[in-house]
């Protein structure tokens, strides 16, 4: 008889959240409209995988058949687009300063004269740092050019010794290194950075919704009625009531983006897009439970509970480590990293997505999200205080 | 006119009460601008990763393979931490999260460089971060670079001078020089984007949450139905006030203290930075008031703006390089003043540039500035109808 009163309570519950989610514009943004132009959004800005043509710049004050041969080979490069030329030194660095270029390639005057007559000139390049991705694409580049010329001109000496073609490759450059790529074989940035920026963000809204529709019942003064009436008195049916829809409509929204990214773009997912959508709904439980108890333990003061959730949520982005590396950090960071659902999911989506080892080998992380869904717990003693003396802070 | 001064007062001294007395406004406008920064330094402050731990498959075991898995273990950029049997046992070393990188060199190294044929070693790099895979094959290159030099001096040009063996090795010497950021640093390069995005959405935020209290305790209504609060000018200028106060002691913060702190590179004066951050922290103010004027609830604003900080901060093209964003999103962009803040102060700060070689994004962020006031005080002119209207 008890078990069908709870449920009976649940139902009244989520049957008025989505009252709520159909009457509030705001509640959409959050849950359908912006998940979905952050999708679109990440998607559509890194749909070339990566960055081609970046503009560079070009000093030739040489000027020769030979140089401008390289010049053509830096041109012809994916991520090099050499537009611009400079007469001097100072009007490339100057036109990088107004940002036109990311580098520039300088070679002086009497480069060919000197190599011809084995005087081992000096030619230069020069990438903006202050753009990272730009000026390491660049450099790579560059550098290739710049070895070349010398390995072309090498090679010329051994040809003329009479060696094969393969010899004479083989001669300027006994030992090749070839990349392989674990996971990303393109290294696309989108692979890279999208299909964990944008659950990411889906992560942070999650945090900073869940005190936003818990406090609007102290708001709107309504807690006591909910507490007693709607949720017989109890805090798990409330809080069950409460975030049962949203998790729902957050997990659709998640395997909305699984989908497009692991079925419809065929981004690697080794693990499988039903292990995919496993974490991230996990995610979405443990980054709720952690504003269930932000916000229960600052006893209902809505907007610093949801003050402190958007701060943990922003700062995620950067302690999960997805691009610069958690393992680079000072070691009191490397342990709060533990304490960032967006951390976890990045490891279980490397684990997972990118190689597709068996869970085990990232356990820690699937512990750690569970204890996150035990905070709630913790705090359960807290919400039956709030509810019966915590008010809105006006 | 002095009682055009004492309203502009009056709204100032509201306002700054209003800000005091909401933690979560104070939370976002003086606690987030000022450690935000230092937290984020923190963060990134070593700059780039060092020791990447990685393996080594010898299936060669020769002399020269030995001393290029020496010369690796050399490099700043990888540690060799193990050596594997085979290619199993190295992978089962990266599932465990101990290394993120290994190097394969073939069983038949030797003899196929004795044959006078390429020799390939393998570098498998784990692509849960960019950062490994270029650590790794950096540090294999340089070093393939430098045995390739020894090899062939010591095939070809056996008994050579060294300056003969240098022209023999390498006819046309380079050099490569990081312009601003030498050490190609994560913390240089992302921390004025993040300073200058922190500018704007504390702004936005700290407005939009005093503005939606207004709301809350006037019935909706989006300035109080006060004799100060009668002229729309007087109103905009008065808040602006405040906010500018406080923003330009943390601008001079941001460029001095942070900078100075967790030395960040910091070529620009001080003069140029204040002249471009005065246009920058007036379009983010009258941004705000525009924007709060859709907002009803104090904390709707959080939910809507801090989220957007992350595409804010590609948008800008600080990170994703602006030349490769689509151009629709180079118009959304343009819509926010922080695209050009982030742009203009990187160039300002990291490079040294004058308040001529940004004057595209200096006179942008005026003409901003311009357009936003221009609806701030559309926005208070309808409001103080309103508010006569329903006395």
């Amino acid at each position: 008889m008890k078990r069908k009163n709870v449920f009976a309570r649940l139902w009244t519950l989520w049957m008025r959240e989505l009252y709520f989610f159909s009457h509030r514009p705001l509640m959409l943004v959050v849950m359908f409209i912006a998940p979905i132009l952050l999708l679109i959004f990440f998607l559509s800005l890194m749909g070339a995988g990566l960055p081609t043509d970046l503009p560079a710049g070009i000093v030739d004050e040489d000027d020769t058949s030979t140089t401008r041969t390289l010049v053509r080979t830096l041109d012809a490069m994916e991520n090099t687009d050499l537009r611009h030329r400079y007469h001097s030194f100072s009007e490339a660095r100057d036109a990088m300063q107004r940002g036109e270029i990311y580098a520039f390639f300088h070679i002086p005057e009497g480069t060919t004269e000197q190599a011809l007559g084995q005087r081992r000139p000096k030619i230069g390049f020069y990438t903006n740092e202050s753009y990272f991705i730009a000026g390491s694409l660049l450099m790579r580049d560059m550098r290739t050019a710049a070895e070349m010329i010398g390995m072309g001109v090498s090679r010329q000496t051994f040809l003329a010794k009479g060696m094969t073609d393969d010899a004479a490759m083989a001669a300027v450059r006994p030992i090749v290194i070839e990349a392989h790529p674990l996971g990303n074989p393109v290294l696309d940035y989108s692979v890279y950075l999208s299909n964990i920026i944008v659950p990411g963000c889906i992560l942070l809204l999650v945090l900073i919704f869940t005190p936003y529709t818990i406090g609007l019942e102290w708001k709107r003064g309504k807690q006591r009625r909910v507490y007693n009436d709607l949720a017989g008195g109890s805090s798990t049916v409330f809080l069950a009531g409460k975030l049962i829809p949203q998790a729902l409509l957050f997990s659709l929204m998640m395997l909305l983006c699984d989908v497009v990214f692991y079925k419809y773009l065929h981004f690697p997912c080794r693990g499988g897009l039903g292990m995919m959508f496993l974490i991230g709904v996990l995610c979405i439980l443990a980054a709720q439970s952690f504003g269930v108890f932000v916000y229960g333990l600052l006893q209902g003061n809505m907007r610093f509970s949801m003050c402190v959730c958007s701060l943990w949520g922003i700062v995620s982005f950067s302690i999960s480590g997805l691009s610069f590396p958690t393992m680079a950090m000072d070691p009191i960071l490397q342990a709060a990293a533990w304490l960032f659902p967006l951390r976890h999911y990045y490891l279980l989506y490397v684990n997972q997505a990118l190689h597709g080892y068996p869970l085990l080998y990232a356990w820690p992380s699937v512990v750690a999200l569970l204890c996150f869904l035990l905070l709630p717990v913790l705090t359960l003693p807290l919400y039956r205080h709030a509810f019966r003396h915590a008010r809105y802070k006006p | 006119m002095t009682s055009r001064f004492n309203n502009i007062f009056r709204v100032c001294s509201i306002e700054f009460r209003n800000i005091m007395r909401d933690h979560g406004v104070v939370l976002f406008v003086f606690f987030v601008p000022l450690l935000y920064p230092l937290l984020y330094a923190f963060i990134y402050t070593n700059e780039t990763v060092r020791d990447v731990p990685v393996a080594v498959v010898n299936d060669s075991g020769s002399a020269l393979s030995r001393q290029f898995v020496r010369m690796l273990d050399a490099t700043p950029e990888v540690r060799v931490v193990a050596s594997c049997t085979d290619v199993a046992e190295a992978e089962h070393l990266n599932r465990l999260g101990e290394i993120y990188a290994f190097v394969v060199i073939p069983a038949d190294f030797d003899r196929t460089l004795d044959q006078g044929r390429q020799a390939v070693i393998g570098v498998y790099a784990d692509m849960a971060g960019m950062l490994y895979y270029k650590s790794a094959l950096l540090a294999a290159t340089n070093v393939s670079l430098a045995l390739n030099k020894e090899l062939k001096v010591e095939r070809f040009y056996t008994g050579a001078t060294p300056r003969q063996e240098a022209i023999a090795t390498q006819p046309v010497d380079y050099d490569y020089v990081a312009l601003y950021n030498p050490q190609s640093g994560f913390a240089s390069f992302l921390m004025p984007a993040v300073m200058m995005l922190i500018i704007q959405q504390t702004l936005m935020l700290g407005i939009g949450m005093v503005g939606g209290g207004i709301r809350e305790r006037f019935n909706g209504r989006a300035l109080p139905p006060m004799r100060a609060f009668g002229n729309p000018l007087a109103v905009t200028f008065g808040k602006t006030i405040v906010y500018f106060a406080i923003y330009i002691i943390i601008a001079a913060y941001m460029f001095t203290v942070v900078n100075y702190l967790f030395g960040l590179p910091a070529r620009g004066r001080f003069v140029t930075y204040i002249a471009f951050i005065v246009p920058y922290i007036l379009a983010c103010i009258f941004m705000g008031i525009t924007f709060s004027s859709f907002l009803y609830r104090r904390e709707d604003c959080i939910v809507l703006f801090v989220f957007m900080s992350v595409p804010l901060l590609f948008i800008s093209g600080i990170s994703w390089p602006g030349a490769a964003i689509p151009r629709f999103w180079q118009w959304v962009g343009m819509l926010f003043p922080s695209t050009y803040a982030v742009n203009g102060y990187v160039r300002i700060n990291s490079m040294g540039a004058s308040l001529g070689q940004v004057a595209h994004e200096f006179t942008a962020l005026w003409i901003q500035t311009g357009a936003y006031l221009l609806l701030a005080i559309l926005f208070y002119h309808l409001a103080i109808r309103r508010n006569s209207l329903r006395r």
